[in-house]
């Protein structure tokens, strides 16, 4: 199979209350991405964009950023879901053999509306939704569940936050660098038992964009030192009802790992870096587990020994985070974007040293429902 | 003004130890006078329940009962009722009658308050509860009991609403089985 690198990243800082329009966010980040790429909007094919109407309050609003994205007089196709989705679309139109350089852009200004209203629409209206569940309550459900099977404390998981927020000083793009302790956690406002505010991620407006080309058009167009192969993908979904789930359970996960380890002919021990969404603490151990790093139920324990810190055996986040910054669709593009950053050798003061083989993960669904799961390197 | 439309979780402002360093005003703000819309999208809905949720609401509403139905194949009982098993993708026709009881599997208690949303004040418990006789959890509030001593694993039992009109909320809650 033909290869397809990552030639150009995107980014813009994550933080609330951001000021630019959406399209100005797209602007930004496509024209940094084409700086990066050394190229400019003639050599776009086409673009992928990933939005979502809720979020933003418009409907079809992959045509509202279109300019803006580069696709003018070109082909614009959309993702509803997170950025990893989107970056295998890109992947797949660049490997049909019938597209060019590809732009992957996604934005996100959550807080320009209401999460809890939004989250609340993605339950189903004709059981669930009446209920008023939403993200953050059927997390606690799902944190609860995966807490109880394997007997994990709340200061267990809090020790997630406490690392990832640490990592956070050291990306000037993250929203919530902190210096805090597990006491700090423990003692933040409780949101849902077991989640306290500290274990919740903040809804965060950015946007990222990421630059995808054959290997024929990379090599055309991109040095040495730039490109990043995506060596391997897989994706999965579980059932849509959480009821008809085991919340604790993460096989659509192990099957999406299983397939992307395998496409690129790695093991979870290869792994230099890894960047997993964290959208509340015990989703990254959960999510650690699944992606095959330590048994089922062990993450904690790993974690306490230091083997997800960054100077540990595999750094976890190391960009801070999820739980640091999380703009919902763009979250899984930016971990890519991190990853690519890594593997450059560009990562600033979160350098990890000789990385070769990065992980970006990216979930869609309440609870992680279906799962992404992307392999880079050099 | 669409500022205080904000969740409660998006106020990390409440928190000193959160703000060093957060914001950061971009340079044209200096020079423009930042504008801001309020807005707000309402567009009425008429969603068809579908055949098989409607035959379970319609025994709920009309005999005050609960059922599930079970995979021909597999044997899989689902509530609420699926029109084809997750497992076989085989047509789900058989109805059983559940009896209502069933085991907290999870839950949660709710402290923060989206009044649009949610369907009491906080703080209340949501629960996924383990049926008897199905191999699914419904989700529902427990309520009858103080939220903060809802425990994993207690014994639950569905509450029938007095005036039924066809929805979730045909079950009340679901409260402690004494
Ligand atoms: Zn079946």
């Amino acid at each position: 199979m033909e290869r397809v690198a990552i030639i150009g990243v995107g980014q813009t800082k994550y933080e609330q209350n951001k000021s630019g329009a959406f399209a100005e966010l797209v602007y930004e980040v496509t024209s940094k991405a084409l700086e990066d790429a050394g190229i400019t909007v003639k050599e776009v094919d086409n673009v992928v964009s990933v939005s979502s109407d809720f979020w933003d309050g418009r409907t079809i609003s992959s045509m509202a950023i279109s300019d803006a994205s580069g696709a003018f007089g070109k082909d614009i196709t959309t993702v509803e879901g997170d950025g990893t989705f989107g970056a295998l679309y890109g992947m797949m139109r660049i490997l049909s053999g019938h597209f060019g350089v590809t732009v992957v852009v996604a934005h996100h200004k959550g807080t320009e509306s209401n999460m809890s209203g939004i989250t609340n629409t993605a339950f189903d209206p004709l059981v669930e939704r009446k209920l008023g569940l939403d993200s953050v309550s059927s997390a606690a459900m799902q944190a609860r569940r995966y807490m109880t099977r394997y007997g994990i404390l709340e200061e267990q998981i809090a020790l997630v936050s406490v690392k990832n927020h640490g990592n956070a000083k050291r990306n000037p793009l993250a929203m919530l660098p902190m210096d805090i302790t597990v006491e700090d956690v423990m003692n933040s406002r409780m949101i849902a038992s077991p989640l306290k505010k500290l274990d919740c991620s903040p809804v965060t407006d950015g946007a990222c964009a990421l630059i995808l080309a054959s290997e024929r058009e990379a090599k055309k167009y991109s040095t040495n030192k730039k490109r990043v192969w995506m060596l391997g993908v897989g994706h999965c979904a579980d059932a849509f009802r959480l009821g008809d789930r085991d919340l604790s359970d993460t096989r659509a996960l192990k099957q999406a790992a299983k397939k992307a380890y395998q496409m690129a002919s790695v093991e979870p021990g290869d792994i230099d870096v890894a960047e997993v969404y964290d959208a509340f603490t015990y989703m990254e151990l959960m999510w650690l587990e699944g992606l095959g790093f330590c048994d089922d139920g062990m993450g904690a324990e790993y974690l306490e020994r230091g083997n997800f810190n960054f100077d540990g055996e595999i750094p976890v986040n190391p960009s801070g985070g999820r739980l640091s910054a999380h703009p919902v669709q763009v979250a899984g593009l930016a971990a890519m974007a991190e990853c690519a950053l890594q593997l450059r050798g560009e990562a600033g003061d979160r350098q990890v040293e000789g990385a070769e083989i990065a992980l970006a993960h990216g979930i869609n669904g309440l609870c992680g429902q279906s799962h992404c799961v992307w392999i880079l390197g050099k | 003004m669409i500022r205080k439309c904000l969740s409660n979780l998006n106020a990390y402002e409440h928190l000193d130890v959160l703000r060093k360093g957060v914001r950061q005003l971009s340079d044209w703000k200096e020079e423009v006078e930042e504008v801001v819309f309020p807005g707000k999208i309402c567009v009425p809905y008429t969603w068809t329940v579908g055949s098989t949720l409607s035959k379970w609401y319609g025994l709920l509403r009309d005999e005050g009962q609960i059922w599930a139905n079970r995979c021909p194949s597999c044997g899989k009982v689902y509530i609420p009722p699926k029109a084809k098993c997750l497992e076989c993708y085989k047509d789900v026709n058989d109805w059983v009658r559940l009896p209502g009881t069933g085991t907290v599997e999870t839950f949660t208690v709710v402290y923060y308050e989206e009044p649009s949303i949610q369907p009491k004040k906080p703080p209340f418990a949501y629960g996924i509860i383990k049926m008897d006789g199905a191999d699914t959890g419904l989700v529902h509030l427990i309520d009858e009991i103080d939220p903060e001593k809802v425990k994993v694993g207690m014994r639950v039992e569905a509450v029938i609403n007095e005036e039924r009109s066809g929805n979730i909320f045909d079950i009340k809650y679901f409260r402690p089985v004494n």
